[in-house]
């Protein structure tokens, strides 16, 4: 069966040596050690593993490493510039929209997957786009206040 | 093995005495502590008999006469000034990790950024329980301000000897201690530099009252947020550690099944498996997760099982399995419930019921498990990290100091993460293979192999006259339990009773236990009986409450709700609920939305009053209540555990309804912040409110009553 020898991941070529019918999941956290990305249901109702793929969003614990070939995968690791927050991390801190924190990072990347196509999302926009996503600890509307807030602050720094 | 996978279904008590039993003769102590350390101030609580009772360490012994005693809490002050503080508490989301730092830095006129705090570590943190029955605010944020605020008194009297002057002139503010006559001050590093100074708090150690905190009560950011969303903190499921192997347990075909025969031939041919059969225990490790996984699919076994009860016939079964009752809410008598009724206007009789349902943590259980020269190391999620030291222990035959266990901040719990399977069934693993082993749990195995919160049936016969006056209350519950059993209400004539029964599922603890059961039985029932008297929900409640407490939650939702106001078109209801379990207060309520068409229930508005004592985050507390709420909602109205002969039949996220963000209401929180009254934990007693008010805003919108939880399956 095929072997994967590398990966695109948060703009850099990764390698590795993963059976390509692994999930991308489990590559990006068992062989890069890239575990902010998470595994919660393994059947993507739940958006803890969300990354994106080509700035899509996608459910790595669906994907198989074959699917991924050589397309840009970005993670939470890869929000983060000069040490600088993106937006949506600071905001998702400022509105204190989480509590344990292990859905955080498929919210954000979801969130910014949203705010690519829909810049300013009305509240029944980002309840759509973000309904695939659990947080048990049910801080939906805090979330939905963080995301909120980063696209006022990204529309600004953008104009 | 066998043994550790069949331990008792963990309950509401969990018993056990302490583990360690320091002597009172610190300088026993002075030389590990320090060795540790590297010098500086350590200040240590030790617990007495009132701490020790309070902090649900049980039982006492004695040896030759000597009082024990023993550490549960301490901080040490280091020569750089950084301030460790050290709890067994575990951080599961719910702030703690902030708020009692909060508490440090408050006592001890420290920065904030100076505390760093270790937590659930069982070789670096004292014996603690666990984190649960809300215990951490009273307990722990108690201990650790007086553990600081006498860690404040020492540094001041450093300063006094270095200063050579009298300790009254001094006073310490951020990090340093400072004359009030004159400008100079002296940093707490420098003060602890070259010492070794190990102090225990004295009995009297009196703490800062709420009206002058500073730091505490205050909306502090957590602390270890930028972590969180940066996806750099470790949960357990993410640890790694060299030459790690992922393990794969093969499960039993249904619950209680025993193996017959297993095949692990096609496993073990698999290059670099290692496959593990021990008593009913099978399971497998391989380098890779998809290895391990086929090999766990190549496993030839064969169960015996034998014929379980379904979810058809739960509620009878509960009640025909019921036992007398007994323990802390065997009963409770008051008055003649025949004499009670005989007064009555009108006298009413209800059945209620709730179904069982998961936590479903987002992060399911997992560990990771790795053995050194017969020492055993655990990294894992769970609110009981010295539970689990002692389930591995038993489990492996070891002294419980050869056995680590660690967690770090986890992906919540909600009561259901008090047990340690991954981290037996790791450890197993890990000692077959000869590596370390990590272990994380599918959402099926965490929707079938956990536990559950106990389904229960609630029988009520009330009474009461025509003026509004409650005149009997008669009550039993069957096997959900007895917390927030008793009546909050005055009523002359009571028979209280929790009656256990034989639960086809392994049942345990859940955010808030039976408050959410009993709350909702008995706030229906009221609601059911404001109704009958023609009385409106609220004053119903005014006229039979004294409780001023209770009164003022009532009171401040009803305001912040707009009670009694106008409702948007008739398929809108409102609906009020208010109870009381841990010391802390709640009233919810909920303004919901009823399809006529569809029959599908949205809560489009809740709003809640909470009062827990002294607010010590004001925003993580809203959180907490906020996140009750909307968790709170789910039982109320989707989710629900099914099941046939020992066998889950919705153990996934696709099958099993939780809330999501289309649920999510409005959402207001009242906090009602007593500063003249000791902070009470708010990780659980939010929750309890909320679906009798969305119960009895579905009344008020369609007139249906509906008892049993999820009111609204399929809305």
């Amino acid at each position: 069966m095929a072997r994967i020898k590398e990966l695109n991941v948060n703009g850099q070529r990764r390698t590795l040596d993963a059976d390509g019918q692994r999930t991308l999941l489990s590559a990006l956290r068992d062989n890069l050690g890239l575990t902010g990305t998470k595994y919660g249901c393994g059947e993507g109702q739940c958006g803890a593993c969300t990354v994106l793929i080509d700035g899509s969003p996608n459910r790595s614990c669906l994907t198989s490493l074959d699917d991924v070939g050589g397309r840009a995968v970005t993670t939470i690791e890869g929000l983060e510039r000069d040490g600088q927050l993106h937006p949506l991390q600071q905001a998702f801190l400022d509105a204190d929209a989480l509590q344990c924190g292990y859905c955080t990072s498929g919210m954000i990347l979801s969130a910014y997957a949203l705010l690519q196509t829909k810049p300013a999302p009305s509240e029944e926009e980002i309840v759509h786009a973000m309904n695939g996503n659990i947080c048990r600890c049910g801080t939906y509307r805090r979330i939905m206040a963080a995301i909120q807030q980063a696209a006022e602050k990204m529309e600004a720094i953008a104009s | 093995m066998n043994e550790s996978f069949s331990f008792e279904p963990e309950r509401y008590e969990l018993a056990a005495g302490p583990l360690y039993q320091f002597d009172l003769k610190l300088d026993l102590h002075r030389r590990r502590f320090f060795e540790l350390l590297g010098g500086g101030l350590a200040v240590l609580l030790l617990t007495e008999d009132s701490d020790a009772q309070e902090s649900g360490f049980g039982r006492r012994g004695s040896r030759g006469g000597q009082r024990p005693a023993q550490i549960s809490a301490w901080l040490h002050v280091g020569d750089d000034g950084a301030v460790t503080v050290f709890t067994g508490k575990a951080e599961v989301g719910q702030n703690i990790r902030t708020s009692l730092a909060q508490l440090v830095a408050e006592e001890l006129r420290a920065p904030l950024t100076a505390i760093r705090m270790v937590m659930a570590d069982t070789q670096r943190t004292p014996f603690d329980m666990g984190t649960f029955g809300s215990r951490t605010t009273p307990d722990m944020g108690r201990q650790l301000s007086r553990v600081a605020a006498a860690a404040r008194e020492a540094l001041i009297d450093l300063a006094a000897e270095h200063f050579q002057c009298d300790r009254q002139s001094l006073r310490a503010a951020d990090g340093k201690v400072a004359q009030t006559d004159s400008s100079e001050a002296i940093g707490y590093g420098l003060l602890t530099r070259g010492q070794q100074l190990l102090k225990s708090v004295a009995d009297d150690q009196t703490t800062t009252p709420a009206e002058r905190w500073n730091v505490a009560g205050t909306s502090v950011a957590k602390l270890n947020g930028r972590d969180l969303v940066t996806g750099a903190h470790k949960y357990a499921s993410d640890v790694r550690r060299p030459d790690m192997l992922h393990g794969k347990v093969v499960r039993p075909i249904a619950f209680g099944a025993t193996l017959a025969e297993v095949d692990l031939g096609a496993a073990e041919a698999m290059e670099g498996v290692t496959a593990v059969r021990d008593g009913d225990f099978v399971g497998v490790a391989a380098a890779e997760p998809l290895t391990a996984e086929r090999a766990s699919e190549a496993i030839r076994a064969v169960w015996n099982t034998r014929p379980q009860s379904s979810s058809e016939t739960l509620f009878d079964d509960l009640r025909k399995d019921a036992s007398e009752g007994g323990g802390r809410f065997g009963g409770r008598n008051v008055g003649s419930i025949e004499a009670g009724l005989a007064a009555a206007d009108h006298q009413w009789k209800q059945t209620y019921t709730v179904a069982y349902i998961a936590h479903a943590p987002l992060e399911p259980r997992a560990a990771v498990a790795e053995w050194n020269d017969g020492k055993l190391t655990v990294w894992t999620g769970t609110q009981r990290p010295f539970g689990v030291r002692g389930e591995l222990a038993q489990a492996f035959g070891l002294p419980e100091d050869r056995v680590h266990v660690i967690v770090p901040d986890t992906g919540s719990g909600y009561g259901g993460k008090h047990s340690g399977e991954a981290a037996i069934e790791a450890a197993r693993l890990a000692k077959a293979a000869g590596r370390p082993v990590k272990l994380v749990w599918t959402r099926e195995e965490e929707f079938t192999w956990a536990y559950f919160r106990p389904a229960g049936v609630i029988d009520v016969t009330s009474g009461v006259r025509r003026d509004g006056t409650l005149t009997a209350w008669d009550y039993v519950n069957y096997n959900s339990g007895g917390s927030a059993i008793n009546m909050p209400y005055e009523v002359a004539n009571q028979r209280i009773a929790f009656r256990p029964s034989r639960s086809p599922l392994r049942q345990g603890s859940y955010r808030a236990l039976a408050a959410t059961a009993n709350t909702f039985a008995r706030e229906t029932h009221l609601d059911e009986l404001a109704r009958l008297v023609g009385l409106d929900a609220l004053a119903f409640r005014h006229q039979n409450l004294k409780d001023a407490r209770m009164r003022a939650v009532l009171e401040a939702v009803a305001e912040a709700f707009g009670w009694g106001g106008a409702k948007p078109d008739a398929e809108h209801g409102h609906g009020i609920a208010v109870g009381t379990e841990k010391g802390s207060f709640i009233a919810s309520c909920a303004e919901v939305r009823v399809d006529r068409q569809t029959g599908a229930v949205r809560v489009v508005r809740a709003v809640a009053a909470f009062e827990c004592g002294a607010v010590v985050n004001p925003n993580h507390l809203k959180n907490q209540i906020e996140g009750a709420l909307v968790m709170g909602l789910g039982g109320a109205l989707f989710e629900q555990i099914e099941f046939a002969n020992g066998v889950i039949r919705n153990a996934a996220f696709s099958g099993y309804r939780v809330p999501r963000f289309r649920d999510a209401p409005r959402i207001e929180v009242v906090l009602i912040d007593r500063k003249d009254l000791s902070s009470i934990g708010a990780g659980e007693t939010p929750i309890i409110a909320i679906a009798p008010a969305i119960g009895n805003a579905i009344f008020d919108a369609t007139s249906l009553r509906l008892r049993s939880m999820p009111l609204a399956l399929n809305g």
